[in-house]
């Protein structure tokens, strides 16, 4: 029993090490001196500390712009969307409706439709509208999702009754129960929908690619990117650009896990 | 006085609805339909600059497809990356879950979280990291082999190896969003389960194998069919690390679809290429329904 646990848990520790060495080394890297991190045999920790690389990143190359773009469109998205799923998903959730069971369904059903097919037509829509190299040709694609209006109504059908019937009784309006009732019951969905939609769209790299072809409007991946390719070189410079574009999601992730955690569930439920 | 009710009935839902609805409409289902019509026409750069120039082709689109060597290049990829990454990455995700949920754990909370961790960063960015960790000469995984003496390998240079190094770095990425499923499934079993087991003598293996992975089954279906439709969608890692090199080795069939539309602007050709993947994923899913109806009714 005693050798058994020892094994367990060196494994449990092994395995930790080879899900976290990589950002050890992207960390790491980024504070070398310049060629510092191409040699052999490779130095697990700088020499010297040096922040040379995120300064050249700062002053040199247009990373706050980049790391702006991509708050502003991870923030929007996740404000916006938010309000409109979650009006979906009080509509499914709490109204009858003639065709409200098939609508759903059909929505449901959409779901395996990959978002890539809509990606030539989309962009053909926003080219026609101007929206090319423009936050809302991210935006006002990203503000409805299937899956987020499917989290909520599973959230709110499982609210009782009896609190709207209350409410509506003393005189409230829909809009009322909506804004005043449902939506602060729901808040636990809507921290976990919230998080998963910015993350996401932190995250999400081919459409700010194809949509966002004017460096001044690159989101931090679409940057990345194309950084890796023009200085493939300097590993140094891309490890810190790699931590900066990590960070953010690695800080919400820590504060907000157990949401996070709990919304993997809850979405991996079947209908 | 019906018609009056029946107006007031929709009302407040078509309002709460409209929004979301038409979003999803304009900016969903008619690029699913106009993209599917474009896959019958010969829309192309200069379509682009006015749209009258795209002419109906039939299937000539899916034709050309066909008889494309590069399609069946990006075919044969995508379906390597899908066949021997999703397995594996399914193993490791049972594998962590069953280690994570055993009794004798300290510490699962941590364990979890920096199980977790590659999940929730940027796709992108990781892909950076791992390309230097695969650097033929200054990478991690290369001086790792030299310290057993086994000489390294070009693993993104090398058209045998880059797939690989992709599916290697796909698992790691990946593996703890399926491990927290499976945690959530290994406690849905009952105890007593393995408490009578226990009573009829039954050793580690057998509660394996004969409670745990079937009674699994429902959950590992349900993940493999995520993993799977995910792993069709490859487009991220090819394109940031290998630019679908050496000699195609790791071109895809999304990374196709964007370099035959967003790059060369044939987007008829590209649309079809998104139809191909749309069916495979469709196809995939009744699979999934078929199989959990089986196992739901046993």
């Amino acid at each position: 029993m005693k050798a058994n646990k020892v094994l367990i848990n060196t494994l449990a520790i092994a395995i930790t090490f080879m899900t976290l060495v990589p950002f050890v080394w992207m960390v790491s890297a980024s504070f070398m001196h310049q060629g510092e991190a191409n040699q052999f045999p490779p130095r697990l920790f700088p020499e010297t500390f040096s922040l040379e690389h995120y300064l050249r990143l700062f002053i040199s190359m247009n990373i706050v712009r980049y790391f702006l773009n991509s708050v502003l469109l991870s923030a929007s998205i996740t404000g916006l969307s938010l309000l409109v799923n979650s009006m979906a998903g009080f509509a499914f959730a709490k109204f009858h409706f003639p065709g409200k069971e098939s609508l759903f369904k059909l929505l449901l059903a959409a779901m395996i439709i990959p978002a890539q097919v809509t990606m030539l037509p989309l962009f053909l829509m926003m080219n026609q509208l101007g929206l090319i190299n423009s936050y809302f040709g991210v935006i006002i694609p990203g503000m409805a999702s299937i899956f987020g209006i499917f989290l909520i109504r599973q959230y709110i059908s499982s609210l009782p009754d009896s609190l709207i019937e209350a409410a509506r009784l003393d005189g409230a309006t829909d809009f009322q129960i909506y804004w005043r009732i449902v939506l602060p019951l729901a808040k636990p969905i809507l921290v976990t929908l919230g998080l998963f939609t910015f993350m996401g769209t932190w995250n999400d790299f081919m459409w700010p690619l194809i949509i966002m072809t004017r460096e001044s409007m690159y989101t931090l991946p679409v940057a990345m990117a194309n950084l890796s390719g023009e200085h493939s070189q300097d590993t140094e410079l891309m490890m810190a650009g790699a931590v900066i574009t990590v960070l953010p999601v690695i800080i919400v992730f820590l504060a907000l896990q157990r949401f996070y955690i709990e919304g993997i569930m809850l979405g991996s439920v079947k209908e | 006085m019906k018609g009056k009710r029946l107006f007031k009935v929709w009302m407040s839902p078509a309002l709460f609805l409209a929004p979301a609805l038409l979003l999803i409409a304009v900016f969903f289902f008619i690029p699913v339909v106009v993209s599917f019509l474009m896959s019958f026409t010969d829309f192309d750069i200069y379509s682009l600059a006015d749209s009258s120039n795209a002419r109906f082709v039939g299937l000539e689109n899916y034709k050309n497809l066909l008889s494309d060597p590069l399609f069946w290049k990006a075919m044969h990829n995508t379906l390597y990356f899908v066949f021997i990454g999703v397995p594996l990455s399914l193993f490791v995700s049972l594998g962590t879950a069953l280690l994570l949920n055993s009794k004798l754990i300290r510490f699962m909370s941590l364990f979890r979280l920096a199980y977790f961790l590659p999940v929730v960063t940027t796709l992108v960015a990781v892909a950076v990291v791992w390309r230097y960790i695969y650097h033929p000469s200054f990478g991690l995984v290369n001086y790792l082999l030299s310290l057993i003496g086994v000489s390294g390998v070009d693993w993104l240079g090398n058209p045998n190896w880059a797939m690989p190094a992709l599916i290697l770095m796909a698992v790691w990425k990946n593996f703890g969003y399926n491990m927290i499923i499976f945690i959530a499934g290994l406690q849905n079993i009952p105890p007593e389960l393995y408490e009578s087991a226990q009573i009829d003598g039954a050793g580690r293996w057998q509660e394996l194998l004969h409670i745990t992975i079937p009674m699994l089954m429902p959950t590992t279906i349900f993940v493999s069919i995520i993993t799977i439709i995910g792993y069709f969608q490859l487009f991220a890692e090819p394109y940031v690390m290998t630019q679908g090199g050496p000699m195609n080795a790791t071109l895809s069939i999304v990374l196709l679809m964007y370099q035959e539309g967003f790059r060369w602007w044939r987007m008829g050709y590209s649309a079809a290429l998104a139809f191909v993947l749309f069916l495979i994923l469709f196809a995939a899913t009744l699979i999934q329904l078929h199989l959990q109806k089986r196992f739901s009714t046993v």
